[in-house]
């Protein structure tokens, strides 16, 4: 079986389990305030570093390119309350005649 | 419909206007997907089985950098953790057994509880409408989306040519942008970007991201005061 195959079924697997799981159980397992600030705080870290790793890596060494472009007025967008798609569309667009450019 | 006739109208709307502008997400997720490597139907059966955006574009993400599936797997579970928390939030409220906890779960998300709270001043009726509502409408557009997107993609080619790969992090920092509330969550986005970048050039693809999710618990521990 190939790797995205590996990834569709363990990720959609694992995912139904955590909200499957938190329907099940009382609530007062994992309302720790440690815990529930942690939780705020994971997709904080996680999204951070997946836009960092997918704008400034290529394969395993930094790089900089037109998704750094990108990513600028993806930046400016949201600075300026753009909508999430004129976020990726801004992003894209701008990604895209960078790189036929150059 | 019963359901709906006995439903404010302020709480249909809510739950509407979340579930289409969500949904068309869904085709950004898509053709990032494709973009990545994965076929029309695995992207598909992420958008319907998965069904929770950021673990979706984070395991695309890892696995298209090269990461294995394993630490793409596990990108996507630690975004994922989140939904069970909201699990835990709602099910009281929703009070329901067997095959309707098992939809009530799949439909766990940001959208469907972040509308039922908001409907709290209404009652828990309220709450239940839009946490349905809200959940089965984000389910409905995102799935079509995905496709939409899915069938774009395939047909562009070269994802770099079509920006598709400034896409995937734009669509990241839109995620993460809402949740950049206090001191304390833009110390740990500043901390995980330089964590993950320093990190590249020597450990595995992937590894780098779920590494960070240390930083969360490293500055979950300390009670400061938020904000």
């Amino acid at each position: 079986m190939s790797i995205t195959w590996w990834a569709v079924i363990g990720t959609s697997a694992a995912a139904f389990a955590l909200k499957y799981l938190g329907q099940s159980i009382p609530e007062k397992f994992l309302s720790h305030p440690r815990i529930q600030r942690t939780n705020v705080l994971i997709p904080v870290a996680l999204l951070s570093a997946l836009v960092a790793v997918q704008t400034f890596t290529d394969k395993t060494t930094l790089a900089i390119d037109h998704r750094a472009l990108g990513l600028g007025f993806a930046l400016l967008a949201l600075v300026l309350k753009a909508p999430f798609p004129i976020v990726v569309i801004c992003a894209a667009a701008s990604s895209a005649i960078l790189y036929h450019f150059f | 419909m019963p359901v709906v006739s006995a439903t404010a109208r302020s709480t249909i709307r809510d739950s509407f206007s979340v579930s289409i502008t969500v949904g068309t997400y869904g085709a950004a997720f898509g053709a990032a997907s494709v973009a990545a490597g994965f076929s029309v139907l695995q992207t598909s059966l992420l958008s319907l089985l998965t069904f929770s955006g950021a673990s979706q574009f984070a395991v695309i993400g890892v696995i298209g950098a090269g990461g294995s599936a394993l630490s793409g797997i596990t990108t996507a579970t630690l975004l994922g953790f989140r939904n069970g928390l909201y699990g835990l939030r709602m099910a009281p409220i929703l009070k329901v057994k067997g095959f309707k906890r098992i939809v009530a779960a799949q439909i766990t998300i940001d959208e469907s509880t972040g509308v039922a709270l908001s409907q709290e001043r209404l009652g828990e009726d309220a709450m239940r409408s839009g946490f349905w509502l809200t959940g089965f409408g984000v389910f409905i557009f995102w799935n079509l989306f995905t496709l939409a997107g899915a069938f774009g993609a395939q047909a562009m080619g070269n994802p770099a040519a079509w920006g598709l790969d400034a896409a995937v992090p734009a669509a990241f920092l839109g995620l993460l942008w809402p949740r950049l509330q206090s001191s304390k969550d833009r110390a740990v986005a500043l901390c995980a970007i330089t964590m993950s970048l320093v990190l590249t050039p020597f450990v595995p693809a992937g590894v780098p991201i779920i590494s960070t999710a240390l930083l969360a618990v490293i500055f979950g521990a300390r009670g400061l005061v938020q904000k």
